[in-house]
């Protein structure tokens, strides 16, 4: 009953012109102890009921990870040195963010649109309520700060999108790789508007020792702690056996 | 080889780790401070969050703290009796510290002290040590080595509750040896360090203890403060990262033994004078940033931590 009321519901939609069909080389990324960051191949087809229609068309990839509260802290001088005299809190801003776009992304997409999906970089950081005259700055800086260390990254034209078909490209994540759903988002654009959103996730999780040693600092802290001074004492102690021994 | 540290959530170069600890260990097991307040700001520097960086700095402290112990103990140059007179101390000044820390983190602008802290501490230290040390190595050059009358008679030795310190060779009330050790460990906890390059010089110039005893006693106490400290950080912050601490404390014990051994044979002006110099150079770093303009005006943290 159920699945013949959905099959109903789709028929009753308007059939879409234009769909994304996605396949991603990888369906979890596994932090392990020796994780040196991970390339993702993000790859799939325009699937057309008709020709295709007039208009450029263009594909951008999103790859964000979790939303994390910032706190940002500007310095300026005080008496002669340097202290934090300002602070915002960033409500959400994702922890990593790249974009990657076929084509340059002020030709492909309009602001408004930019706007209401949420795809540059300015545009997924949320910042409300802010106490200071010139909020935005503080939002450029985590836009710069992240940038640097390899977190917001921005790919224009690095998208391979052959006949207005078939797209691929391949993000890179690095290796200062936090946990947790990162979410992929390819957006086919004709003309500076969104045609179609095809949306996953990719969950990033640590496993193995990792996985073990990270549950017990959180869940057994003082069984970790305890182990922790017994690994210092017995270095400590070991260090000064070998070198007794070396010196006879 | 890149290790993924589990709770810091960065990748590290392994062998770079070992060469920072190794490092410090030397400088650790020379002039017996734990080295925290060089191993931090270092930690800092490749990207370690600082929360982190500060609570498994103090387990590496552990090791290579109770490493250099053991090398004195061999050699007697221990003072267990003053060491454990600091410790009470130690532990009292460490608890008052957390509450004035805690305090101050109400006020807001915690971390400007601490680093004003640190510089008008290791500034003042520093070169009260240098200009001491430069004079000392300048008299025994004069008068052929001899050793100058460095016994006097102050206020200190008229205080009551006298007790022997055989190792050190000293006869003096308790009262001093427990101020010193309730001060630094005020300073300890609002600083984040085991308060070794503090106590060092104030065992040398206020107790009058001798340089040689002075490195072994100040690794004994350091050992508990840090060890105090690491469960603290264990259990409430859940910031100690066990894979980064072995990394630095396999360097560390292992640099600590050769550090003892290079300190054992240098003189005791030398040994003094080459702190001073590097608490200098700390100081004189820790000041530039405060006064030079920085690159990045701005700075991000995310949620808890320090």
């Amino acid at each position: 009953m159920i699945r013949l009321l959905a099959l109903l519901l789709i028929l009753a939609m308007p059939a879409k012109a234009e769909e994304i069909v996605l396949g991603l080389s990888r369906n979890e990324v596994a932090i392990t102890a020796t994780f040196e960051g991970s390339d993702i191949l993000i790859f799939g087809a325009i699937k057309r009921d008709a020709p295709a229609p007039d208009g450029d068309a263009a594909i951008i990839i999103t790859v964000a990870g979790p939303d994390e509260p910032v706190t940002v802290r500007r310095k300026s001088r005080r008496l002669g040195i340097w202290v934090n005299t300002d602070e915002v809190q960033v409500d959400a801003a994702p922890s990593f963010y790249a974009v990657a776009t076929s084509d340059p992304l002020d030709e492909v997409l309009r602001a408004s649109q930019d706007l209401r999906h949420r795809i540059s970089p300015p545009t997924v950081i949320r910042s409300v309520g802010a106490n200071v005259m010139d909020s935005h700055s503080f939002s450029l800086a985590i836009m710069r700060i992240r940038e640097a260390s390899g977190l917001y990254q921005m790919h224009e034209n690095a998208v391979d999108f052959e006949e207005g078909t078939l797209f691929r490209t391949s993000v890179e994540l690095p290796a200062n790789l936090t946990e947790g759903e990162y979410t992929a988002r390819i957006f086919l654009t004709r003309g500076g508007d969104v045609v179609d959103v095809y949306e996953t996730t990719i969950p990033v999780k640590k496993v193995g020792l990792e996985r073990w040693l990270y549950n017990l600092a959180h869940e057994h802290a003082v069984l970790y702690g305890l182990m922790s001074l017994a690994i210092a004492i017995a270095a400590g102690w070991g260090a000064s056996a070998v070198f007794t021994l070396l010196r006879r | 080889m890149l290790v993924y540290l589990p709770i810091a959530e960065v990748s590290v170069n392994a062998f770079l780790l070992l060469g920072l600890g190794g490092i410090v260990g030397v400088l650790s097991g020379m002039f017996g401070v734990g080295g925290g307040f060089l191993m931090t700001p270092l930690l800092f520097f490749i990207g370690i969050p600082p929360a982190v960086a500060v609570a498994t700095e103090a387990n590496q402290i552990v090791a290579s703290s109770f490493s250099g112990v053991l090398a004195h103990l061999k050699r007697k140059t221990v003072d267990l009796k003053m060491g454990t007179v600091l410790l009470i101390g130690g532990l009292i000044g460490a608890a008052l510290g957390v509450v004035v820390f805690n305090y101050l983190r109400s006020l807001g602008q915690v971390d400007l002290l601490v680093k004003l802290c640190y510089v008008v501490f290791l500034g003042v230290i520093g070169a009260l040590m240098f200009v001491e040390s430069l004079r000392a190595i300048r008299r025994t050059a004069s008068t052929g080595g001899a050793r100058g009358p460095r016994k006097k008679h102050t206020w200190l030795h008229n205080l009551p509750f006298k007790m022997k310190f055989r190792v050190s060779g000293l006869y003096i009330s308790v009262i001093p040896p427990l101020v010193v050790g309730v001060v630094v460990g005020i300073l300890a906890a609002i600083m984040g360090v085991g308060g070794g390059f503090i106590m060092v010089p104030a065992m040398i110039y206020l107790l009058g203890m001798p340089t040689k005893v002075v490195v072994g006693t100040s690794l004994f106490q350091i050992i508990f403060v840090t060890a105090f400290t690491t469960m603290l950080h264990a259990t409430t912050n859940f910031t100690v990262d066990i894979v980064l601490a072995v990394l630095l404390l396999i360097g560390g014990v292992i640099g600590a033994q050769i550090g003892t051994r290079i300190g054992v044979n240098m003189k005791a002006e030398q040994l003094r004078i080459l702190l001073a110099i590097m608490v200098l150079a700390v100081c004189g770093k820790l000041a530039l940033d405060l006064l030079l303009t920085p690159a990045e005006l701005y700075s991000l943290g995310t949620d808890g931590g320090h």
